[in-house]
């Protein structure tokens, strides 16, 4: 008989006055009894919904079985199958608009906690499994992965699993790409992320830190010099958008990304860090996507006074994962939303101190689907800040497209794939924020799998 | 891990270093710039490339002791290794079809100017160097300037060595006297180069900037590089570091790059209490 309790068991977290202080985790996750009693709420679902909602089909109602059964580690290996990255994923998915959201629970009542099921059959095996992969023989065929990020990891791991040689080149000093330098500490622990990686070395995948392709060496010479059959492109979308208003040039205004990569990859919290990151009394962050959850709540870990979101929508258009939403709400960040910056205003010294805003309301709905932002009439208002953190999304990377001359892109700068992640130039293969532009981690990984997929049938046919 | 072959005090407080780094070595042109990290809990800091022996492998960086990274880095001595080296990033200063360039350096800038001037009199241009100091210690590598230099000016602000005055002196008579250059590249001080610039405007004469500000991934992620060029906002790290000077806000980029005074004094004390060493 399953569990018709109406609601999920809430995930056990720490009190949010001590974390919104800390680096620690907030989630401490599920315990092995309330995994098994959330577990038994699935109906395990003849035609399970959730498995459609799921970018890489991980077999749900089967994993979540084997939970109930208190068979943590089988619960594991079923999720393996079809996710490289599942204590990521655990973490980061946006469960309510995929698996969750399709889960015939949350109907009427509140749908099956997967993610957290997920994250804790994960959590499970790391802590119990010494064991590392086992490597498997070669097949004597060289790939390369640009990028070490979701995409480029997951694409890594399926080839390596068929024998391929892989080599991966990251830019960085540090593989993991958006996992290390974009999501925080405090939701994606790095032990998490340097534990996959360590898999996959394990699996006999190579790592070559330090190596911005496209200049140091291009895509051509990967193929012609050093012999990799095929190439896949992860480079992801780093590079930030401003407003293109007034003022963004003071100082203390930053982007997200350059916030987060000091204080995630260059840990800029730390005391003994050598990179430095200022502690402000107030800061705005433009925009209301995870990104800039995080680094609102970055902000206020590092000791803000007072941390505003400022988003031209209205809450309920907040483009944030829900959890992420209601965690910074309890942390106490403050939401301005239905406001949007016309100008930053700054002090002598050339620093900001102000953001000057309109107020906003809703008029019919855009292209998007979404109701158009317009401004108010005479709103202006003035927010003391002395810090602002622009998070208005970010466009693909542009070296490799400036220096891989034949790969055709879209205006924006995505690389443009066919449905197999094949792109204009032949073995070359392309996934991920790369292609889509700012999007999540496992649309990545659901990338990197079908380029892995095509690359491996791409070099059995040429054999 | 990359390996430091050689080590040489250019002045009490330039160093310059020769990096095994063949890859980057084989790539590397004038203008561009690295990444490095000193060590595992080091930040990334940007330097621009000094030279590369291709054959060799390495990579020569100069630079000036200023802030804690800078003075770790020049704890270092041969043999010992960097963390972490990255490039060659940016892109390489245009030298094609030039036929007659000022190249007007300053301070710790001469070493980014050097190899730029070296390549274009290897390209058969006239080159024109002017390179200042603020005394005769901190004078570097006017004897490789003379060597590709068909004319060379060496100023020091207190006329301890070469002419006492600024650059712009120089350069203002040359112009005056009706030099035509095709272009006039300056690598500095932003104030220097901002001044060349007011100078070189008076007489139209094209001018490019080497811009060197704050950066940390040096791919275009973060844009804390972000500088205003003819009013729209660029990235030092992947649209330069060289831009028209005509049209770069120096004032902006003056303002900006004292973002971090109080991190770079502090890391300055502590580092000194550290290793001992004398910063100016």
């Amino acid at each position: 008989m399953p569990n018709m309790s109406p609601k999920k068991n809430p995930m056990p977290s720490q009190d949010p006055n001590v974390r919104n202080k800390n680096f620690l985790e907030v989630a401490t996750g599920y315990t092995e009894e309330i995994a098994i009693d959330e577990a038994k709420r699935c109906l395990n679902c003849k035609n399970p919904k959730c498995m459609e909602g799921c970018p890489v089909h991980i077999r749900i109602p089967e994993f979540i079985s084997k939970i109930a059964e208190g068979k943590f580690e089988e619960a594991y290996q079923i999720i393996s199958c079809s996710s490289s990255l599942p204590a990521v994923c655990g973490r980061v998915c946006p469960q309510e608009s995929q698996c969750e959201g399709k889960c015939i629970r949350g109907i009427r009542q509140e749908s099956v906690g997967i993610g957290r099921l997920e994250r804790f059959a994960a959590d499970y095996h790391n802590a119990h499994c010494k064991e590392k992969p086992a490597r498997p023989n070669s097949n004597g065929h060289k790939v390369a992965i640009i990028g070490s990020g979701p995409s480029g990891l997951t694409c890594a791991g399926d080839l390596a699993k068929l024998g391929y040689d892989v080599t991966i080149y990251e830019a960085f000093h540090l593989a993991g790409g958006v996992l290390v330098y974009g999501i925080p500490e405090f939701r994606l622990p790095k032990a998490i992320v340097q534990k996959e990686i360590d898999n996959l070395i394990a699996l006999g995948v190579k790592i070559e830190t330090n190596m911005v392709i496209g200049k140091v060496l291009t895509i051509d010479e990967l193929m012609k010099e050093y012999g990799f059959e095929a190439v896949f492109v992860g480079s992801g979308a780093g590079l930030p958008k401003f407003m293109g208003i007034p003022g963004e040039s003071l100082k203390g205004v930053f982007s997200a990304n350059e916030i987060l990569t000091r204080v995630n990859l260059m840990k800029a919290y730390k005391e003994d860090s050598t990179t430095p990151v200022k502690k402000n009394k107030a800061v705005a962050v433009v925009g209301g996507g995870n990104v800039a959850m995080d680094a609102a709540r970055c902000a206020l870990r590092l000791g803000a006074e007072k941390v505003y979101i400022v988003y031209r929508r209205g809450i309920e258009e907040l483009p944030a994962r829900k959890e992420e939403i209601e965690h910074a709400m309890e942390e106490g960040i403050i939401f301005k939303v239905l406001s949007n910056p016309i100008e930053l205003i700054g002090d002598d010294t050339g620093t900001v101190c102000a953001m000057k805003c309109v107020e906003m309301e809703l008029g019919e709905p855009d292209a998007s689907g979404r109701r158009r932002p317009q401004v108010k009439p005479n709103s202006e208002f003035l927010l003391d800040v002395d810090c602002v953190i622009m998070s208005l999304g970010t466009n693909p990377n542009p070296l490799i497209k400036s220096t891989t001359p034949g790969l055709d892109t879209h205006s924006w700068g995505g690389i443009i794939v066919e449905d197999d992640a094949s792109t204009s130039l032949q073995g070359v293969y392309a996934g991920g924020d790369a292609v889509t532009g700012a999007a999540t981690v496992i649309l990545a990984m659901g990338a990197g799998k079908t380029a892995a997929a095509s690359i491996h049938e791409y070099l059995s046919n040429k054999q | 891990m990359y390996k430091i072959v050689r080590k040489e005090r250019l002045n009490p407080t330039v160093t310059l270093m020769e990096v095994y780094a063949p890859l980057i070595a084989k790539k590397a042109e004038p203008g561009q710039f690295i990444i490095l990290r000193v060590d595992e809990n080091g930040e990334r800091i940007p330097l621009t490339v000094a030279g590369y022996d291709r054959e060799k492998g390495t990579v020569t960086i100069i630079f000036q002791i200023v802030g804690g990274s800078t003075i770790h880095l020049d704890y270092l001595e041969e043999g010992d290794y960097i963390q972490d080296f990255v490039g060659p990033l940016g892109v390489a200063t245009h030298t094609d079809g030039l036929k007659k360039v000022a190249v007007v350096g300053g301070g710790v800038g001469c070493a980014i100017a050097y190899p730029i001037a070296k390549k274009l009199h290897e390209l058969g241009c006239e080159v024109h160097s002017i390179i200042g100091f603020r005394n005769k210690d901190l004078v570097i590598l006017e004897k490789e300037f003379e060597a590709v230099s068909d004319k060379l000016f060496v100023m020091t602000d207190d006329g301890s060595h070469g002419t006492k005055g600024l650059v712009t002196n120089p350069l203002k008579e040359l112009l005056e006297s009706g030099e035509k250059y095709d272009e006039v590249i300056t690598i500095g001080p932003l104030i220097m180069m901002k001044f060349v610039t007011m100078t070189t405007k008076q007489y139209n004469t094209k001018t490019v900037a080497s811009m060197n500000p704050i950066m940390i991934d040096g791919t275009g992620m973060c844009g804390g590089c972000r500088l205003t060029v003819g009013g729209k906002t660029k990235f030092a790290c992947v649209d330069g570091p060289d831009f028209d000077a005509f049209e770069i806000d120096f004032d902006e980029a003056i303002s900006r790059s004292r973002s971090y005074p109080e991190f770079e004094n502090k890391a300055r004390e502590k580092a000194c209490n550290l290793y001992k060493k004398e910063v100016k």
